[in-house]
């Protein structure tokens, strides 16, 4: 049986998007005293769901590049709004990331949240199902419903759960990717009314919106449009300041779950939708993103070594890495794209496990000054393992997983300018800057805590969340294949719709230039055998 | 390259044999310090004795990769897990698993704490080093190299002396800003292959088969040039070194000079010179400069240190110049020097630290103003330790005297000055070494507290005779160690000549294809 034959069976994408959802509400009928079951149920969920998910990657047919396990329905027929969903190669990883780290996030809220816990656990759920939904739409407006529903859960998790101004930065994550997000949906109208008139099809099916290319001058005001949505939630610079405000006050699991999955959602969006719809002005406006993204890459990793505040150092480090992801998409190449694709996953798992190794430090000292630390190693050898591998992950050292997504990033980058690659090189090493330095100030040097009690090393909860990850960091690191593999057949896809609509959109464009245009392709070209 | 001899992977097996005994010590409790001990020394010894296999098999009458191996490793950018050994990597191997175990034995009863971490980082780094010198992939290759930088930011990070932390970091942002370029120039490389053959690949040998533009050669050049000089360190790179080796502790050091500064000349003969023909011989006379500075300018410093360690350290800035200056005096007998010198290096400052490192263990102290008299006190360890002397000052008879004298044979005939000057380093190497070793073995016991040193244990005369015979061995029949690494020195030395031979009309040809490219209308491109 195919995929979509599955799917027409029984809707496995949507039995996953929402069985987090389900698990909430039953979570919201239990008695708030009994915290225990409410943390097991809570775990319980999230696990299924990820074994669940699991059954994406084993039935994937990596050698069809359009999307699989389609569901198709109807929701407001007189808007052309449909309920529609499917997974692909780009998809696939992003789907398994978010089912994955769901599930750290619930290990690592075990001892953390007393208070509400009830609540707590629903809006984490609820967050992955939101997400889920974003990474699986295929509708524009269902895409913007679930992009816009994912916001709830996390302010809640952050002006609730959070630190000392979590009020703050609830506030300030809220208006920040709200604004954004209104452009965004203006985008979209018009995108949707473009396509009625030209077409006389009022639709937002994005497989469709891509059939028919749009006038170049009217994809400038959309691309800037998505742009805006998008790139405050990657957040690019200069749209990031609420990041490091959002990451500071909130809990551990909020702040994981923020890194890894959230601000994917961003980089996704542009890969998913804004090269396909809006390939003209994603061209012509690439030495702009490109740009800011090297900017961000240098500028993200020095105010990062500027931190004194860890949790602040890992959020500033993020700027710097979606830099990386961000230049790997608009240097239009596969390799960029693919590193692209690859780098968000790795720093889903490498940020994410940075950000759960300092909630696990913080729980016991709730301190996060770097300046509080010393000789950690010596109290904390497994803790301190864990913490290494993860930083040298981070700073994509070879036989890691950040390494894998750097190469190709570096690459593409190189096959678009020099200037990029020794720009991304001196991002690297800033990047072993910041990171090694923090470790060597928190980890090395003579022991010292003048809290209470003595600190205690990874319990078995807190080590086999850390091994997970770790687990996957290596594989990742030593064996790449069955990851990149996935993506290949949908990338070329993509290459090949971005290019076709290209060229059309040139031609409605200026007749007289269409011949020129139609020789010229927006990817650099494939030859060889190499690849 | 030639199919392996061998029905069995054996190169594969030396990488990762050490890390086999890294799971096996992570399971050994770290109280039993002297299972742990004995553990890590088992395992470097049978990988010593893997590493000789190679040489009863090994065809010395080519310049071949042998024993190779090959599997595809990540996907879509042509990068394979391919591993091969020529004469050169065959010696640096054997160099390598030779001082592990050396290694091993001097941190016996140095290293009390932590044990289990400590020869843990030790088996390692092992792996690192063997990795780099087999990788025929320049992925794999700057994988190895890269993981062999954190084990040692750990050797002198945490079990170093008082200026650790500092040394430790300095060690590792200077070699990965190296590194990190070099990084940048694999890809450059790996583009233009691309572009000229169609073929994306980071295999090294479909690498060699392209002669690329002078232009992209000079760039690429730099690249490599600022990942390998760091580590060499050439001169004016230099300045983390004395700083890791004196607070690193021995094993760091011996590991460090013996191994570690060979990665970097070894990426020079691997990649640099067989790749980059053109950049080669346009800078060469920039880097014989920077080789003779390094020579005298280490001298120098060397002579001036009043710790023993760091006099050592300097000393090696010197001989590093040396093997520089070998390399790149660009004809066989150069080279040939310049590898055998490499060896000698690791063999007789491997040797230096370690017996540093035995004084050290008994008095705490490194000053050479602490010290005088000691070979009466402990006559066999100064016996040894003049033989090292010897051999790290080239008397002849030892195995410094014919990689020096093979250098400036080959360096005369590159440029008498540099040889002239190169000499006087070796004029210079005698005196600080000399007067050290006068100020600190001969005359009275000039401090009470040293009259009652001990001379050598069984254990610490067991490392060093070792170290002495292959000392003496070389110096006596080179021979058997030239004969290794022949073929393929001979087959570098004639890549140079034969290009420099065309070097004329190869300009020509690349002005005129330059010429011809900028007349040609523009063929579009992309975007």
């Amino acid at each position: 049986m195919t995929p979509n034959e599955v799917a027409a069976a029984w809707p496995v994408l949507s039995i996953i998007t929402f069985l987090p959802a389900a698990g909430a509400i039953f979570i919201l009928f239990l008695n708030r005293e009994d915290t225990e079951l409410i943390r097991w149920i809570g775990l319980g969920v999230s696990l299924f769901v990820f074994l669940l998910s699991l059954y994406l990657p084993l039935t994937f047919d990596a050698s069809n590049p359009a999307l699989q396990w389609v569901e198709k329905g109807v929701w407001i027929k007189s808007f052309g709004i449909q309920y529609y969903m499917g997974v692909d190669g780009i998809s696939l990883l992003l789907v398994l990331l978010t089912t994955f780290i769901t599930v750290i996030c619930m290990l690592a809220s075990w001892s953390d949240i007393t208070d509400r816990l009830r609540a707590y656990m629903a809006l984490f759920l609820f967050t992955e199902t939101c997400s889920l939904g974003v990474f699986m739409a295929q509708d524009l407006f269902l895409f913007y419903v679930f992009w816009e529903a994912v916001l709830v859960p996390m302010v809640f998790i952050i002006g609730i759960w959070g630190g000392k101004r979590k009020l703050y930065s609830a506030i300030k994550f809220f208006l920040f990717t709200f604004v954004g997000s209104l452009f965004m949906l203006l985008g979209v109208l018009a995108v949707y009314y473009y396509h009625g008139d030209v077409t006389g099809l009022y639709t937002f099916d994005s497989t469709i919106l891509a059939l028919t290319p749009i006038a170049p001058e009217v994809q400038y005001w959309v691309f800037i449009a998505f742009f805006l949505g998008f790139a405050v939630k990657v957040p690019m610079f200069p749209f990031h300041t609420w990041l490091p405000d959002a990451h500071t006050d909130a809990p551990t699991a909020g702040s994981i779950v923020l890194a890894s999955v959230l601000l994917k959602l961003g980089t996704y969006a542009f890969v998913r939708f804004s090269l396909p719809l809006l390939p003209n002005a994603s061209v012509r406006l690439a030495p702009f993103m490109i740009g800011i993204s090297l900017f961000a890459i240098i500028y993200g990793a020095l105010v990062t070594i500027a931190q004194k505040d860890i949790k602040r150092l890992i959020a500033y480090s993020s700027v710097s890495h979606m830099g990386f992801v961000m230049l790997g998409i608009f240097v239009f190449n596969i390799e960029g794209l693919k590193g692209s694709i690859m780098q968000m996953i790795n720093h889903g798992i490498s940020t994410g496990a940075l950000f759960l190794l300092m909630g696990m430090i913080y729980e016991r000292t709730h301190t996060r000054m770097i300046g509080d630390y010393t000789g950690l190693f010596k109290q904390m050898p497994v803790y301190g393992v864990a913490f290494l591998v993860v930083a040298l992950s981070s700073m994509g050292m070879p036989s890691t997983n950040g390494f894998i997504g750097e190469i190709f990033v570096l690459i593409g980058a190189f096959k678009a300018s020099w200037l990029f690659a020794v720009v991304v090189a001196v991002g690297i090493l800033l990047g072993a800057v910041y990171l090694l330095w923090l470790f060597q100030r928190v980890f090395l040097g003579t022991y010292s805590y003048t809290g209470r009690g003595t600190l205690q090393d990874l319990n078995f909860r807190e080590t086999v969340t850390a091994l997970s990850l770790m687990g996957l960091i290596f594989w990742i690191g030593l064996y790449p294949r069955p990851f990149l593999h996935v993506m290949d057949a949908s990338l070329n896809r993509l290459v090949n719709q971005v290019e076709e609509n290209y060229r059309q959109a040139g031609m409605r464009q200026n007749a007289s230039k269409a011949t020129a245009m139609a020789s010229r392709t927006v990817f650099t070209p494939v030859k060889g055998s190499g690849r | 390259m030639i199919e392996n001899v061998l029905n069995y992977p054996i190169l594969s097996t030396l990488i990762f044999l050490p890390a086999l005994g890294v799971i096996v010590l992570a399971f050994i409790p770290g109280k039993s310090k002297e299972v742990l001990r004995t553990t890590a020394l088992g395992f470097t010894l049978v990988n010593f004795f893997i590493s000789l296999v190679p040489v009863f098999h090994f065809d010395t009458s080519t310049f071949k990769m042998q024993f190779v191996e090959q599997a595809p490793w990540i996907p879509g950018i042509g990068v394979s897990y391919f591993l091969g050994m020529d004469g050169i990597s065959l010696t640096l191997v054997l160099l390598t698993t030779f001082l592990s175990i050396i290694a091993v034995l001097c941190s016996w009863t140095a290293v009390t704490e932590r044990v289990k971490e400590y020869m843990m980082h030790l088996l390692i780094l092992e792996t690192g080093m063997l990795g780099v010198f087999v990788s025929l992939d320049l992925i794999l290759f700057f994988l190895f190299w890269e993981v062999g930088l954190i084990p040692m930011y750990f050797l002198i990070g945490v079990w170093g002396g008082q200026r650790r932390l500092y040394a430790s970091i300095k060690f590792f942002l200077y070699t990965l800003f190296g590194s990190v370029f070099m990084l940048v120039g694999i890809v450059a490389l790996y583009y233009s292959h691309g572009s000229i053959t169609g073929e994306y690949t980071f295999n090294l040998l479909k690498l060699y088969e392209v002669v690329y533009s002078y232009n992209l050669q000079w760039w690429i050049f730099l690249a490599f040039f600022l990942g390998f000089a760091i580590k060499v360190p050439v001169f004016p790179f230099h300045t983390w070194l004395p700083d890791a080796h004196v607070e690193a502790p021995t094993a760091g050091s011996v590991i460090l000079a013996g191994v570690l500064l060979k990665m970097g000349t070894y990426g020079f003969l691997r990649f640099n010179l067989p790749l980059l023909v053109d950049a080669t011989v346009a800078f060469t006379p920039y880097i014989l400069a920077l080789a003779v500075i390094g020579i005298i300018y280490g001298a120098f410093l060397a002579m001036a240190q009043s710790d023993i360690k760091k006099l050592v350290a300097y000393s090696s800035v010197s001989h590093l110049g040396a093997v520089m200056a070998g390399i790149f005096a660009l004809n066989q007998q150069g080279i040939d020097g310049g590898v055998l010198q490499m060896i000698n290096h690791g063999i007789s400052t491997g040797g230096l630290f370690l017996i540093i490192g035995i004084i050290y263990e008994r008095r705490h102290t490194r000053a050479i103003a602490d010290f005088g008299g000691i070979a009466r006190v402990m006559p066999v360890y100064a016996a040894l330790v003049m033989v090292i002397v010897f051999s790290s000052i080239g008397l002849p008879g030892t195995n410094g005297f014919v990689g020096e004298i093979l250098i400036l044979l080959g360096l005369f005939k590159a440029s008498p000055v540099a040889a002239v000057l190169g000499a006087t380093g070796v004029v210079l190497g005698a005196a600080y070494m000399l007067w050290m070793s006068q100020r600190v073995f001969y005359g009275k016991v000039t401090h009470p507290e040293n009259e009652a040193l001990k001379d050598l244990s069984v254990r610490e005369v067991v490392t060093i005779v070792p170290i002495v015979a292959l000392i003496l061995w070389i110096g006596v029949y080179p021979g058997h160690f030239l004969k290794l690494t022949n073929a393929s020195t001979a087959h570098l030395a004639e890549v140079v000549e034969m290009n420099r031979s065309k070097g004329k009309v190869h300009e020509m040809a690349l002005t005129h294809k330059a010429y011809a490219e900028e007349q040609a209308p523009s063929m579009g491109g992309h975007r």
